[in-house]
């Protein structure tokens, strides 16, 4: 008998990617993929893709778009070099704990490992940087793969799936029943909350002196900004936070030190070398926080909250691990913690915070004279957006010089490459930003080298009109590599000098308003007119050559040891 | 820190290219893997992986740690030999004219606990199950005596000596976590 309920694997597909609430993909389609486009053609009402001009932007719109709303972000593109094209964004996701979904197609079934045109082996490429990479070859797998996909890429320490169906699965036909996954045997993402680590952590609290707690991105992952403020308010510790960390909590928040690592904050850097109790609150210790291992923070107690238990221990050691989501274990920590004040260890961070003003800060936010700097730019910008805008940055100087100056007052307001360091990644990842928070405005900050690695996604934003106030710190150079070349390598400046086009030019050939900015009088003007409305803008704006980000623990360093010129 | 012999084990789903998750740990910390033996465990549906390793404990602990991590992978857990009963065994092909050339066997088998495979005009298979020293003694006997036409050893199979039964015990923690969900 016929069965008449029986539906292609394509539609099948997108069925299930419907049931786990997507309702916008980021693409682009290809032969093998074609079947599952063809079946999007119907869902259109349903679902929202948006047609980028290259996958690396189709992958980083869904790191952008994941990163400011907490869904998982879905990517769907064709087999070979489609899916080769994701994995600089899959591996920036791997790093960044960023929920995705890739969806590759792949050659039929009998054609896999025959070499066939456009095959590549998809799963065994992206293993080593994914959460998990199923190849589905028959329509039957489609929904539980699907279910299995989000259930892992949104659960307990996210991070990037792919899935790559053959297309002969895309084709056939098959019963839907759609059975969202909310257990696996083998994957335990919540570690139940562990009493004696409760226990033990508040009382090294409790008997601390000089208590420093550094804020990473879990806070944000697990939404547990709110919790944070509770129990920072309620112990009266002073907080720094990562780079990922940087929108978890308010800048103006009493409590709040600054920025950690390599260009990171005095007060906090020197603070970690000097506390007594160090708590490190859904944050990894990446080699750029803590410069030299073996000589850091070697005098406190370190307590680590983390969902990953294979963060525990793995860069520093740790006296007092606290497994779980933050979102569960601070309300546990801040039932056990008493009430406290650290007024004259917070003034403490007084003098470094005075120095790094006069050395650093006045004259690179303030400048009265010479060309226009990077810090300005940022902080003007940040200012004119009331400090509510989210901030999306490529990488390097502009990167570096955004977290320092750029202000925040909302959670989910910090997108950019951590871990992996992506250049290119600015453009794409505001526009998914944007896309995921349409109500709020996007200020991307690019230098000239990375926003020609992905400008081709000018045109995604102009068939979308995607909103992204795209703004070009050009000093035409791949500032930090030149940074290093001066302070590390004798001044030889081998390949950072950049001949740029007239970014005027292209931003008016894909019909998007721009303006250029060469001296400091035209900023305000040219910023206020880039913010006027919610339509995409680029601002140019010609900056010093030769900006140096200081301060800076120079690699190796330990972070006691910054400098603050060269 | 020292480095040492450690044995790890990995309770593991049965499903496709887990071997490669595995392996990609070891590769991304240049780790050599001495031995590996995999096969269905004493629970329908639950592959066991044996794998030794020369490392400290320090970073051990930590490969055992990304292990777990892939989703696949019930639980891996690591052990110095002390705590473990190991056993390889080792298979060696001889040329029988040679080996009959040496005279009298029966001191050798006793003295090796030697089993006879198969034998024929050509070769002789004998087979050796002991720890890594005993099997490799025997080969290094043999090569000096009569020479070895083949050799090949297994890699380690391991069982605890600790009284506590680790995969029942986690299964049924899973189990537990399974109804709660419910």
């Amino acid at each position: 008998m016929e069965n008449n309920n029986k539906i292609k694997g394509s539609d099948a597909f997108i069925r299930s990617l419907i049931c786990e609430g997507v309702d916008t993909i980021f693409g682009y389609p290809g032969g093998a993929i074609m079947p599952v486009f063809d079946a999007l053609y119907d869902y259109h009402n349903q679902i929202n893709h948006i047609l980028t001009r290259h996958e690396q932007g189709a992958i980083h719109a869904a790191q952008g778009y994941a990163r400011v709303s907490g869904k998982v972000g879905v990517c769907l593109v064709t087999s070979g070099p489609g899916a080769t094209n994701t994995i600089t964004g899959i591996g920036d996701a791997m790093l960044d704990s960023t929920p995705l979904v890739v969806i590759t197609g792949q050659v039929a079934a009998p054609l896999l490992g025959t070499d066939a045109f456009q095959e590549i082996d998809v799963v065994g490429i992206t293993a080593p940087v994914t959460k998990w990479a199923f190849q589905v070859r028959k329509a039957e797998d489609i929904a539980w793969a699907v279910a299995r996909a989000f259930y892992i890429a949104r659960s307990g320490r996210p991070g990037p799936v792919v899935l790559d169906i053959a297309k002969n699965a895309q084709f056939q036909d098959v019963d839907f029943e759609y059975k969202p996954c909310n257990f696996i045997r083998s994957y335990i993402p919540y570690t139940p909350i562990i009493e004696s680590q409760i226990e033990e952590a508040a009382s090294l609290i409790n008997s601390a002196k000089k208590p420093l707690a550094l804020v990473g991105q879990g806070v944000t992952l697990g939404g547990a900004e709110t919790e944070l403020m509770k129990f920072l308010n309620k112990t009266g510790i002073p907080a720094a936070w990562t780079l990922l960390g940087g929108s978890a909590m308010p800048t103006d928040f009493h409590l709040n030190m600054g920025f950690l690592g390599m260009h990171g904050n005095v007060a906090p850097n020197m603070k970690t070398n000097e506390c007594d109790v160090l708590i490190a609150i859904g944050m990894r210790f990446d080699d750029r926080v803590t410069g030299d291992l073996n000589r850091y923070a070697k005098q406190a107690k370190v307590i680590h909250l983390d969902i990953d238990p294979a963060e525990i221990g793995k860069n520093v050691a740790v006296h007092a691990p606290v497994l779980g989501d933050v979102k569960v274990t601070l309300p546990a920590l801040i039932d056990k913690v008493n009430p406290n004040k650290h007024d004259e260890w917070i003034k403490s961070f007084e003098q470094y915070n005075q120095l790094e003003f006069d050395k650093v800060i006045e004259r690179e936010v303030h400048p009265v004279d010479g060309e226009i700097t990077m810090g300005e730019v940022v902080r003007k910008i940040s200012e004119a957006t009331e400090n509510k805008a989210v901030l999306v940055t490529d990488v390097g100087q502009n990167q570096m010089i955004a977290a320092r100056y750029f202000n925040f007052t909302q959670g989910r307001s910090m997108v950019t490459s951590g871990g992996l360091g992506t250049m290119g990644f600015g453009i794409p990842a505001a526009m998914g930003a944007k896309v995921g928070a349409p109500d709020r405005v996007v200020c991307s900050f690019n230098g000239d080298g990375g926003f020609q690695m992905t400008m081709q996604e000018l045109g995604t934003i102009m068939q979308e009109q995607i909103g992204v106030k795209l703004i070009i710190l050009n000093n035409h150079y791949l500032g930090m590599v030149r940074q290093w070349q001066e302070m590390f390598f004798d001044e030889r400046y081998s390949f950072t000098a950049m001949q740029n086009p007239d970014f005027i030019s292209i931003a008016k050939a894909y019909r998007i308003d721009a303006t250029e900015v060469f001296k400091r009088e035209e900023l305000d003007a040219a910023i206020a007119d880039m913010l006027k409305d919610d339509k995409p803008y680029i601002l140019v704006v010609n900056v010093e050559t030769k900006g140096m980000v200081f301060p800076m623990v120079p690699a190796g360093a330990c972070v006691a040891e910054m400098v603050y010129e060269f | 820190m020292e480095k040492k012999l450690y044995t790890i084990t990995v309770f593991s789903e049965n499903t496709v290219g887990l071997l490669g998750q595995i392996t990609i740990i070891f590769t991304r910390r240049a780790i050599n893997i001495e031995t590996l033996s995999v096969s269905p465990s004493a629970i329908k549906g639950i592959h066991k992986f044996t794998i030794t390793l020369f490392s400290t404990e320090d970073v051990v602990a930590k490969v055992v740690q990304q292990i777990d991590k892939r989703i696949d992978i019930l639980k891996s857990y690591y052990n110095t030999d002390d705590e473990l009963v190991h056993q390889e065994i080792a298979l060696y092909k001889i040329a029988t004219d040679k080996l009959l050339k040496k005279g009298s066997l029966e001191d050798m088998i006793r003295q090796y606990r030697i089993r006879i495979m198969e034998m024929n005009a050509d070769f002789v298979v004998l087979q050796k199950a002991g720890h890594y020293a005993e099997t490799q003694e025997l080969f290094e006997e043999l090569s000096e005596t009569v020479g070895v036409l083949q050799f090949v050893r297994s890699g380690r199979v391991a069982i605890t000596k600790s009284k506590v039964e680790r995969l029942s015990d986690m299964l049924e923690n899973i189990k537990k976590l399974e109804n709660l969900k419910k």
